[in-house]
């Protein structure tokens, strides 16, 4: 027996009102924006895990939303994790109803950090994933909200450190300094927040090649979130375990 | 024939995927804390999530700890997951907003917090099922997804008997299922498991 939890491997999926948005190229689906769809496709690839994050500006198409993972759940047995636009303990009520396994927090939880602790009260950390987008400056990592713009006048691994005090179960980590370069995950910063926290830590931001994956574990991430390199298929979901697997680490 | 599974409903947690999961191995399901249902189905699923006196609670508000009470005496398949396992037991540690409760006891044994450098267990774990395993059958290589940071750690007994029990290691080693007749229970959540835990539900409607 192998006595090792598996290192996951996560695709995240950006929703607009209904529809996958940041480019999708999978010639084998009908329509490539259908999140449902692609959501199948990645748990046929053996994808440990899910995460849709909502990026609906508008509240109004915020049923689109639970629709989406409404009809998801219907169709993939395996976790699902929604973030995007969480506010309140009604929020995650009305995501896990819709069939969320796991909620992602992120500017709601810097506006009022309490919310966290009311949420793991009301159904337990585990559902409580801490999503936070940290930058480099002035020589320590810091949080940032409005997709890595602005800061949030927060110590990223002293937030990280709190959030877990307050009931956080998971912690999604993404580097807006890698995100997007394919250069590789910010080894420093998930070294810094593993050392602050012992609760799951999920490396998000940088990836391009399997090596950087294996890099992200090395240095500490017991799971590995991406986006673009699954949408384009510049590597599978298989591709990421193989290479883990032959690093050392167990996978699924 | 379509087995007949209830899923009894006590406002815990994320229980549509476990109508869908059980509805696509081919049960016929209800999601309802309504005593008749409860009672006469096939087979009772009780899931949980979440804390565990909470969970206690929320089974009292609905009846359902004398309604699984009652199941389990007459000899009724009953399946707990997750905190739908760990009430089976006599308590828990785990630390509670409210007030302290008992688990059913219908093995003994405490639910402890897992003694692991990263705590909640959150992923995909082997289990090692003992020979013979009815649940477990020629699924003895695959992972389950847990997601938990309580778990009862010793060997559970019934009137002195040991039943059969599955471990799994997170830090320690730690109660991944049990099966002892008619009542089965599993730490992981088969309904999020993909394959392999269709499989196993599978299993465990095949015999009610």
């Amino acid at each position: 027996m192998g006595v090792s939890v598996a290192v996951r491997v996560i695709p995240c999926l950006d929703v607009d009102a209904g529809r996958v948005v940041k480019g999708v190229n999978f010639q084998q689906l009908r329509d490539a924006g259908d999140p449902v769809e692609l959501a199948e496709v990645y748990d046929g690839q053996r994808a440990d895990e899910l995460t849709f994050l909502d990026v609906t500006a508008s509240s109004s198409d915020r049923e689109t939303t639970y629709d989406v993972v409404r009809r998801t759940a219907e169709e993939v047995f395996i976790p699902l994790t929604v973030g995007g636009g969480v506010r309140s303990v009604d929020d995650v009520d009305r995501l896990l109803r819709a069939g969320a396994d796991k909620v992602g927090i992120n500017t709601g939880a810097i506006a009022r950090p309490e919310v966290m602790a009311e949420i793991a009260d009301r159904f337990g950390a585990q559902v409580l994933v801490l999503s936070a987008d940290v930058r480099r400056a002035d020589g320590h990592f810091e949080v940032t909200t409005h997709g890595g713009r602005r800061s949030a006048g927060l110590d990223a691994i002293e937030w990280c450190a709190r959030a877990e005090r307050l009931g956080a179960g998971e912690i999604l980590l993404n580097s807006m300094d890698a995100d997007g370069t394919k250069d590789g995950f910010d080894l420093e910063l998930i070294r810094a927040v593993r050392a602050a926290t012992s609760l799951p830590l999920i490396a998000s931001g940088g990836a391009g090649t399997v090596e950087h994956f294996v890099e992200a574990v090395e240095a500490g991430a017991d799971a590995v979130l991406a986006a673009s390199v699954f949408h384009y298929r510049e590597l599978t979901v298989g591709q990421v375990k193989a290479g883990l697997a032959e690093a050392g680490y167990p996978v699924r | 024939m379509r087995r007949r599974v209830t899923v009894l409903d006590y406002g815990s947690g994320n229980v549509r995927s476990v109508v869908r999961m059980l509805e696509r191995v081919g049960a016929e399901v209800s999601l309802t804390s309504q005593p008749d249902a409860v009672l006469r189905a096939d087979g009772l699923y009780v899931p949980g999530v979440g804390n565990f006196h909470a969970c206690v609670q929320g089974l009292r508000a609905v009846d359902g700890l004398r309604l699984v009470r009652e199941r389990v005496a007459a000899g009724a398949p009953v399946l707990g997951v997750c905190v739908g396992m760990q009430v089976l037991f006599q308590g828990s540690v785990e630390p509670s907003s409210g007030p302290q409760e008992q688990g059913i006891g219908h093995w003994s044994g405490t639910v402890h917090r897992l003694q692991a450098p990263v705590v909640p267990h959150m992923g995909w774990s082997q289990v090692a099922p003992p020979e013979g395993s009815d649940l477990f059958a020629g699924l003895e290589q695959e992972r389950f997804y847990f997601v938990h940071s309580y778990a009862a750690d010793e060997t559970p007994t019934r009137a002195g008997r040991a039943p059969a029990v599955t471990w799994a290691e997170h830090g320690g080693r730690f109660v991944a299922a049990v099966e002892d007749g008619p009542v089965s229970a599993t730490q992981f959540h088969p309904e999020k498991s993909g394959d392999a835990g269709a499989q196993l539900l599978s299993s465990w409607l095949d015999r009610l």
